[in-house]
């Protein structure tokens, strides 16, 4: 009996001291939920940042697929979570300033009702169109989708998803919001039907349509951002090829629920920052065709005007889709 | 011949002993987790991409593939014993591959499961060095419409699946494809049929409803009474095939070959149609039909090798198009991303170690999977003497593992138990799970591809019959209808079609 209580009395000394050295956040392995299906873009970009990120904090970073309802689900289980740091989630675009005007019944709020991180990468957007499309410019291509606005399809990889919400700004900037939209279940088939020729154009993230357009099996109109891509560097910006006004970017970056203490989300910012000085973690992302995050992008301020300035941009045009 | 150097390339890649060791982890892990029902190859390869950023991007595709396609090897080994397909290509395995272990010829099922399988990866590799970079052209060639009618043909063939009254058997799949409607619609975003219940927002999953149906049902049945239960006592009997059982194998594998290895290049998932179509055909042309359900050794041949030529077939416009037609191979498209190959039309002259290396080891693996599963089918055997009191809690609690990895959705195991107290009610008044869960399947698909074809016609059905492909299709279709519903034409209905 004595053995046993002098046992448990050293057994309680050393939880309480692994208890005190166990102040500093993490303990225990950090989950990122990411909410679309593995080997997405956003799962990608996800899994690159939090190998890095591990290292940094010294407890790993393990990602978990939560997919559903164009990634709402995940999201709102994130942001939902106790803040203690142990759940964040990565979100994009879509999930972070369209999905307010996109999803009427959204369960979060992400301008006050979560805890934004940094921005992890931007990634653009090409408008892209099957090779034997008539228009051989964007001018041409604004001037033939305006006059054959009945005629015309456009492509997109379901509602919420960053193609249909970068071409529903698109279509309402020309001022053709009811072009006939065909709606696939990713952008897998839908660019399948794009090379086919079954579909006239759509709009995508460069990483996905980049190998096409080298190829010569769809032509690419302009790309949405302010620079050329190194990517794809014959490819003019929108700004170039005259329609200065449309520039939007496919953005991936770390939030996590309201309420985060200062030192766990410093914690994060920092190791977030480290991952992406680090010349391993630079490379694999710029093969991709991300754009890394300015300084001021990568601090929870940065990020969150991001994410409001985008949602003003897209609000109007989203709301009054047709859905 | 460039095939020669290529293959020779692909070969010099594959052979390296860190790959042959890659690929035999693969295709060993792919049998463990298509023989644990639920656990399928999507949540594997996911679990498992991170291991692999250690290794060249080469010898990880490979380990990738290797799990993939050992999946759909070990897949049948579940269906065969305890009648739970884990994927929806191992449904049809289910009807004759459980009837066999249960007349105690488990090994007989098994052993021509795998040698099917191994003769049509061996056929599908070959082909997709052969004519892989012609045939992507194939897939461009089915734009929405020709593909409703592909779907159109196979709901048809659903008809012929059934055991028992057609009547019951059409209204299992209309059931099907009204459950494949529950969730977001895809095109305005409107939720149907969820009742207001966020889970249900996605729809239902496929392991979910197979699971239920047929895993949970079959427990029930099996626990109501334990003398008559399948699996134990059964004699277990030759483990291996004799040579009368391969001849009569052998026409259907090279059918079956031939069926999935084209169905399996085709985008969205053509692979599924597979094995529905190879135990059609087989059906159809068999000089005695009314074995089929009850155990015939070719609705196991066809379709096992069908499953697997598909399998690798799917390959095809991945590598050569960089599209990926599947979920799995989406995730493929993920895991070569991560390595640096952005995959696209050029990854066969930019990257040739990483196309042909590929090939080369789905050969191999092929090889070694036979290795590993021939030996395996005594242990497979014997695992059925297990008595049902460990057995059935082992299964279920393998189930749910299965289904919690597949969304990571606590609620999803829920909706399994419930499907398998409707599954076992189905049992009870003696209506077919197989014909629901394929016009589940297809629904999906049936759908969605209609609507796009005729969003893009502006509403003309005559899209259908316009297309010289779709129209076709559908002629096939029309056909097999008539010859099901009309006993007057044919004197052979009743032996096709009641048992």
């Amino acid at each position: 009996m004595r053995k046993l209580t002098l046992g448990l009395a050293a057994a309680i000394t050393i939880a309480f001291a692994g208890g005190v050295q166990a102040q500093t956040y993490p303990t225990r392995p950090v989950t990122m939920i990411v909410p679309f299906a593995a080997g997405g873009p956003t799962d990608i970009i996800a899994r690159i940042v939090a190998d890095h990120m591990s290292k940094t904090l010294g407890q790993q970073v393990v990602i978990e697929n939560v997919a559903g309802a164009g990634g709402t689900t995940g999201i709102t289980r994130a942001v939902t979570a106790v803040p203690d740091g142990y759940t964040i989630a990565m979100g994009h675009l879509g999930t972070f300033s369209a999905a307010p005007a996109t999803y009427p019944g959204l369960k979060y709020d992400p301008i006050n009702g979560m805890q934004a991180i940094g921005l992890a990468g931007g990634t653009p957007i090409l408008i892209v169109a099957r090779k034997n499309f008539e228009p051989k410019d964007l001018k041409a291509f604004v001037t033939y989708v305006k006059a054959n606005s009945e005629k015309v399809n456009e492509a997109h990889a379901g509602l919420g998803s960053v193609s249909w919400t970068t071409c529903t700004l698109l279509k309402a900037q020309l001022g053709v919001p009811k072009i006939n939209a065909v709606a696939y279940r990713g952008t897998g088939p839908a660019l399948n039907d794009l090379v086919s020729g079954q579909i006239d154009f759509m709009c995508d993230q460069i990483v996905s349509v980049a190998e096409q357009v080298k190829a010569g099996n769809i032509k690419a109109y302009a790309i949405a951002s302010k620079q050329r891509s190194p990517a794809l560097p014959d490819v003019p910006t929108t700004a170039e090829a005259g329609l200065p006004e449309y520039q939007i970017e496919a953005w991936n970056g770390i939030a996590g629920p309201k309420g985060l203490p200062k030192d766990v989300v410093d914690r994060l910012v920092a190791a977030l920052d480290k991952a992406l000085n680090d010349e391993g973690t630079k490379k694999r992302l710029l093969e991709l065709g991300t754009v890394l995050p300015t300084a001021e992008e990568r601090t929870p301020a940065g990020f969150a005007a991001l994410i409001k300035r985008d949602a003003d941009k897209l609000s109007p045009a989203l709301s009054a889709a047709p859905k | 011949m460039d095939m020669i150097a290529n293959l020779t390339l692909g070969f010099g890649v594959a052979l390296s002993l860190q790959n042959l060791a890659l690929c035999f982890a693969g295709c060993f892990i792919g049998t463990l987790i298509g023989v644990l029902p639920g656990v399928g190859p999507i949540a594997t390869i996911a679990i498992l991409l991170p291991i692999t950023f250690g290794v060249d991007p080469v010898g990880a595709l490979i380990m990738l593939a290797g799990i993939y396609y050992g999946a759909q090897y070990g897949g049948s080994t579940t269906a065969i014993l305890v009648n739970i397909p884990g994927e929806a290509t191992s449904v049809v395995t289910t009807l004759d591959g459980h009837q066999m272990a249960k007349q105690g010829r488990a090994g007989v099922a098994l052993g021509i499961a795998a040698l099917g399988s191994f003769f049509a990866g061996c056929v599908a590799t070959l082909f997709i060095a052969a004519l892989g970079a012609p045939l992507t052209k194939l897939a461009l060639l089915f734009g929405p419409a020709e593909y409703f009618s592909l779907m159109v043909m196979g709901l048809c063939f659903a008809v012929v699946l059934a055991r028992g009254s057609i009547l019951k058997a059409f209204c299992m799949i209309m059931l099907g494809l009204l459950l494949s409607t529950v969730g977001t619609d895809l095109e305005t975003g409107q939720e149907r049929l969820t009742f207001g219940f966020p889970p249900l927002s996605d729809g239902i999953d496929f392991a979910v409803l197979a699971m239920g149906v047929f895993g949970f049902a079959e427990v029930l049945r099996n626990l109501e009474n334990p003398e008559a239960r399948d699996v134990v006592k059964a004699k277990i009997g030759r483990l291996l095939p004799d040579w009368s059982e391969i001849k009569q194998s052998i026409n259907p594998v090279l059918r079956g070959t031939f069926i999935g290895g084209i169905l399996g290049i085709l985008p969205g998932n053509g692979a599924v149609l597979g094995p529905f179509a190879s135990y059609t055909l087989e059906k159809k042309i068999a000089k005695d039909p009314s074995r089929f359900g009850r155990g015939a050794i070719e609705g196991v041949a066809g379709p096992e090798s069908a499953n697997n030529a598909g399998a690798q077939t799917a390959f095809i416009p991945l590598l050569t198009l960089g599209i990926p037609p599947n979920a799995v191979m989406a995730l493929m498209v993920g895991a070569m991303t991560i390595h640096g190959i952005i995959p696209g039309p050029q990854v066969m002259t930019k990257n040739p170690e990483l196309f042909w290396g590929m090939i080369a080891s789905m050969w191999i693996g092929n090889l070694m999977l036979v290795i590993i599963n021939l030996p395996l089918v005594g242990v497979w055997v014997k695992l059925l003497q297990v008595p049902y009191r460990l057995m059935f809690p082992a299964i279920l609690i393998f189930c749910c593992i299965g289904i919690y990895s597949v969304n990571n959705q606590p609620v999803d195991v829920a909706f399994t138990a419930m499907f398998g107290l409707f599954g076992y009610l189905l049992i009870k008044l003696g209506f077919e799970p197989a014909p629901m869960l394929l016009g589940f399947v297809l629904g999906k698909l049936l759908e969605e591809k209609m609507r796009q074809a005729l969003i893009i016609s502006r509403g003309s059905f005559m899209t259908f019959i316009e297309r010289p492909i779709s129209a076709g299709l559908l002629i096939v279709a029309v056909v097999v209808l008539v010859i099901a519903l009309l006993p007057s034409i044919s004197k052979k209905r009743e032996e096709v079609f009641v048992e």
